[in-house]
């Protein structure tokens, strides 16, 4: 389903930073595979590869059958739509409350007003930010942004949900409850890609984990622990 | 999913993010403003120079004086002659009988001048011709058409060209005409480019300023027109808005310019009754050039955060 081929990224703004080294990595549907390493070996642009946030400077990543990079406009768009992402900053739309953040996402898929008053309080509940519905995001902690921003990812049951770093400002309490969360959609079917720091976190899933480490692959575990 | 279902959506955030960023749509309503108000007072200021130089224009003519003898078919003959030259407006003939009238009463509390008229008996005054041009450069032309004419036989009972008396007058101010129509149109043209430019910019800074927002519905997917289309509501606001706060701002404005406009042109421009003999055109010009500017600028904008 998603397939990395010798891929590796190099940044050029200020200094020159390989952030990705000939990565070769492929997830099947209905995989959870969570990505750990240390802060800057890369997993956020892993993950922005697949939505083309980030285009390869070498290499070919693959969603489908389809080359993301070379994707047309619409199609893309398309594919975001598909994909639902949890985003390391959030990117919640600061002049929406709550409650029209998640129904945006719901609006550009092209679901019904009817769906939307339904399923979004719905999904505000499970993440647990129901009453702040009509908070604007600067009206939030961190940890509610995060929470938006997770609601926002799963509330069109998207093929494929990438989480990066989507428990990096909640308590343990929340964080057990996102993982969960993350654990039941993928139950149902959905691929889930996951980065994070949290030792907790991956042991707790307990699924495939890839370690990176300066841009690369150091291991890639078929359920794995922890081991940084 | 329909299109009207999109439209209603797209509709309903161009109006809440209109009012959720009230400052940034103040300030984008206050530049429109300006420059409608600029390109409003344009119009009026290039109205007024061309009624006046109509005016002008229409106290330029060139006039052919006959002697008593001419024969009514030697008046039509070079009437209908100059009728036929392409730069000629207009020929209006003076009857001698006409002449005679419009003589006594200008000079009917002359004494003097009533009773030597009196005594002659027959009337002293010939028929005469007033030429108007298409265009004051043309007098010149036309005048010396008539001075070449005199010697042949068609114009032998013309006395006068009164055109060469006023000669300099007439070239001068043809001149002048001339020029300020031309400095006119170009300041019109500058004045009208570069408000343009700064209406541009101010909303280029609207969608400036939200650019992070644009780039988050890039990445959740939003289609495009789910992305330009609330800043091009939010544009229709602002135009709308701006062009009717001209078209109310102006009634005052115009009442208050009218005694000046009207000693400034002689009569010849007043701009509370040019305003609301031209209400409609100016409501309709106002709102659609807002409208237009405001969607336009939108549009050309919000192009380069839409990749
Ligand atoms: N837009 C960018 N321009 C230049 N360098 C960048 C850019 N984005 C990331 N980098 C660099 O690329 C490397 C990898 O960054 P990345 O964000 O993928 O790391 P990460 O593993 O997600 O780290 P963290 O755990 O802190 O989120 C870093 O060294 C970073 O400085
Ligand atoms: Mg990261």
């Amino acid at each position: 389903m998603i397939l990395y081929d010798n891929v590796s990224k190099i940044y050029n703004g200020g200094s020159t930073t390989v952030a990705l080294q000939n990565i070769n990595l492929s997830v099947e549907p209905g995989e959870f595979v969570s990505i750990v390493g240390h802060s800057g070996a890369g997993k956020s642009t892993l993950i922005k590869l697949l939505f083309a946030e980030v285009i390869p400077s070498e290499g070919t990543v693959f969603f489908g059958s389809k080359e993301v990079a070379k994707l047309s406009q619409q199609e893309l768009r398309a594919l975001r739509r598909n994909i639902g992402t949890v985003f390391q900053d959030f990117r919640l739309l600061p002049t929406k409350n709550v409650y029209e953040n998640v129904a945006f996402a719901m609006e550009v898929a092209g679901r019904s007003d009817d769906d939307i008053k339904a399923d979004v309080p719905h999904v505000l509940e499970l993440v647990g930010v129901i009453d702040k519905m009509w908070n604007f995001p600067h009206q939030l902690s961190g940890g509610e942004q995060q929470r938006v921003a997770i609601a926002r990812a799963i509330v069109n049951q998207p093929d494929v949900l990438l989480a990066d770093e989507p428990t990096g400002n909640l308590d343990p309490i929340n964080t057990h409850d996102v993982v969960n969360i993350l654990k039941k959609i993928n139950d149902l079917g959905t691929t889930v890609v996951l980065t994070t720091h949290n030792k907790v976190v991956v042991d707790s899933v307990g699924r495939r984990v890839v370690t990176m480490d300066q841009g690369r692959i150091i291991r890639d575990d078929k359920s794995g622990k922890y081991t940084l | 999913m329909s299109v009207w279902l999109h439209s209603k959506r797209i509709a309903r955030y161009g109006l809440i993010g209109f009012i959720r960023n009230g400052f940034v749509s103040l300030s984008a309503i206050l530049m429109l403003t300006i420059t409608l108000f600029v390109m409003a007072g344009l119009v009026m200021a290039s109205a007024a120079l061309s009624s006046t130089l109509k005016q002008l224009n229409d106290k330029v003519d060139v006039n052919v004086y006959f002697s008593v003898k001419a024969s009514n078919d030697d008046v039509q003959g070079v009437k209908l002659a100059l009728e036929a030259l392409p730069d000629v407006a207009q020929v209006t003939y003076v009857s001698p009988d006409e002449a005679l009238a419009l003589f006594r009463s200008r000079h009917g509390t002359d004494q003097v001048t009533m009773q030597a008229l009196d005594q002659l008996g027959d009337n002293p005054l010939g028929a005469s011709l007033s030429i108007r041009a298409k265009n004051t450069s043309k007098y010149q032309d036309i005048a010396n058409y008539l001075e070449s004419v005199q010697t042949a036989a068609l114009g032998a009972s013309i006395t006068k060209v009164n055109f060469n008396q006023n000669k300099t007058a007439i070239q001068r101010l043809s001149d002048i005409i001339e020029t300020s129509r031309r400095v006119g149109y170009a300041t019109v043209i500058i004045f009208m480019i570069a408000s343009v430019i700064i209406a541009f910019n101010t909303i280029r800074l609207t969608i400036y300023t939200a650019r992070d927002e644009i780039g988050v519905m890039n990445l959740v997917g939003a289609g495009k027109w789910y992305v330009r289309g609330p800043f091009m509501i939010a544009g229709v606001l602002y135009g709308a808005i701006a062009g009717l706060f001209v078209v109310v701002f102006l009634y005052p404005f115009s009442a208050w310019t009218a005694p000046g406009s009207d000693r400034l042109f002689a009569g010849a421009f007043n701009t509370l009754d040019f305003y609301t003999s031209h209400f409609l055109l100016f409501f309709f010009t106002l709102m659609g050039t807002g409208v237009a500017l405001g969607v336009l600028s939108s549009f050309l904008a919000i192009r380069r955060y839409l990749r």
